[in-house]
């Protein structure tokens, strides 16, 4: 590098102090302009060092977000959120303990407002936030949503839901379930939370999903036609057809698509629907597999088109239908 | 299909447009987490801590305009033969060869062999780290932050809590943001373990 170069740059502190600015008028301000973002990329485009100090201050304002976690958590007693607290929240409510003493009491002020919406078994429910967005409550879920001016945070205690989310660039909505975290700006995808099942599936646009599996953060940006399967065993990612994502969807008509399902998952998606339980009483029942689409409540149906079908028994035991090898 | 990694950030300026989207991503992904270890490769090297911003976001630079041209493979080979021959490029510059100043690559590979444990980044140390970052800010900065971060606050609403102007406001988060990234990246998650 030439002398001339040396001299004529400018110090890093020049450079950062001005980027950092640029990344809190971006991220904070309210009212960002189409002008204002052209100011901003004709900056960065000046210099590579304005880019990689903007990445740089730009992804550790996003990591601050994790803050977020150290909000007190809502007071409402209908969601089961003791039981559910998640590992990362434990971690997190030894660190509001520290926080805590040094937070001091203005955190005990107004906080942004809380809804809390809940659908029972085999129920099946549209909502209209407050920012627009429509959520489709599948069975049994329970939702919770808070917004400010600046945030929208949606809690998925647990059940599915599918998001139709009102686009604000100023505003992300986040979707917490557990230690997992979807982030997106506006689109539709599909949340799914049981205890060792956790499903997200983008029907439009682009997410950001970051799940704190046991200890570790992984991230990945998700887009249309995306899906990600979160259980005890690991998280993978299948790839769908368009059928079946739009089969998982069909709860939203009130039916249940099969299509090349085992008997044991199909059973265990009828009983999240309905009181009145299934039961498959052997693995070599439990592995053949059906087709077709079944109300969600008609058990009849479904059990008289498996013993047709599929050759199987089926009997009513003690409240519960088994099905088992004739 | 969407492939997993450790902390993507996508949307990093607001702007999608293909691969200046990816070699931001790939910067962010790749690059950033290893500053830690960087910044203690460039201590061994450099008696003056004053001109290590300096080079780190020279050498960011070089790395970022290579990767316009080609996302290297590996990031963190790339990164780290960056920064030597940037050393050197200053050694002969300046006209002095301290005897330590110029590592081999071999002595280079043990840096780079370290588990990279700030590539994991566990919860519970994002949080402790974050919190570490809080208490080095002075008050009124951290109040700001807090409010934006764990309240969800507004500039405006913060500034009515705090009594200020809302530009006040921004100047304080300005300034938690440097110091916040400097802990964040700064610090390895753990403290290497000397050979």
């Amino acid at each position: 590098m030439s002398e001339a170069q040396a001299i004529a740059k400018p110090h890093a502190e020049d450079v950062e102090a001005r980027a950092a600015a640029w990344v809190i008028a971006r991220r904070d301000r309210r009212g960002w302009s189409d002008e204002k973002q052209s100011e901003l990329e004709l900056w960065l485009a000046q210099s590579p060092t304005h880019m990689v100090a903007y990445l740089r201050l730009d992804a550790a304002w996003h990591r601050a977000d994790w803050l977020g976690v150290l909000r007190r958590p809502a007071r409402d007693e209908t969601a089961p959120r003791s039981r559910n607290l998640s590992a990362l929240f434990r971690v997190s409510a030894a660190v509001v303990a520290v926080a805590a003493l040094s937070i001091g009491a203005y955190l005990a002020l107004s906080m942004p407002q809380e809804q809390t919406y809940a659908t029972p078994l085999g129920a099946h429910e549209t909502i209209t936030l407050a920012d627009g967005s429509q959520v489709e409550l599948n069975t049994n879920t329970v939702l919770r949503t808070k917004f400010s001016a600046h945030s929208r945070v949606a809690w998925l205690d647990r059940g599915e839901a599918y998001f139709q989310i009102s686009h604000d660039s100023g505003r992300s909505f986040m979707v917490m379930a557990g230690e997992r975290r979807v982030t997106v700006l506006g689109t539709k995808f599909l949340v799914r939370r049981e205890p060792s099942h956790f499903e997200l599936a983008v029907m439009e646009g682009r997410v950001r999903f970051d799940a704190a599996n046991g200890k570790h953060t992984r991230s990945a940006l998700m887009k249309a036609g995306d899906v990600a399967i979160d259980t005890p065993a690991g998280v993978y990612m299948p790839k769908l057809s368009a059928r079946s994502l739009n089969n998982e969807l069909g709860w939203r008509h009130g039916v249940l698509v099969f299509d090349n399902t085992t008997l044991a998952d199909a059973v265990s998606e009828f009983n999240r629907y309905n009181s009145s339980k299934l039961v498959v009483a052997d693995d070599a029942t439990a592995q053949l597999t059906i087709g077709g689409t079944f109300q969600t409540d008609n058990i009849v149906a479904f059990v008289r088109v498996v013993q047709e079908g599929l050759g199987v028994h089926a009997e009513s035991r003690g409240g519960v239908v088994v099905i088992s090898q004739r | 299909m969407a492939e997993w990694s450790e902390s993507t950030e996508p949307d990093a300026i607001g702007v999608d447009t293909g691969t200046s989207a990816e070699v931001n991503a790939w910067f962010v992904r790749e690059v950033l987490p290893l500053e830690g270890a960087l910044l203690q490769f460039l201590r061994r090297h450099r008696r003056n801590e004053s001109d290590l911003a300096d080079l780190r976001q020279e050498i960011y630079a070089r790395v970022y305009e290579a990767a316009q041209k080609q996302i290297p493979r590996l990031a963190k080979p790339f990164v780290f033969r960056t920064a030597h021959n940037l050393l050197v490029d200053h050694i002969r510059h300046e006209q002095i060869i301290p005897i330590d100043a110029v590592a081999n690559l071999d002595t280079l590979d043990i840096v780079m062999d370290q588990p990279l444990a700030d590539r994991v980044v566990i919860a519970r140390e994002e949080l402790h780290r974050l919190q570490t970052a809080l208490n080095q800010l002075p008050r009124r900065c951290k109040q700001a932050v807090m409010l934006r971060k764990i309240e969800g606050l507004s500039l405006n609403e913060i500034a009515l809590r705090m009594g200020v102007t809302e530009s006040t406001v921004e100047q304080h988060l300005t300034k938690s943001l440097r110091t916040l990234a400097g802990v964040l990246y700064g610090k390895p998650a753990r403290p290497w373990r000397k050979k």
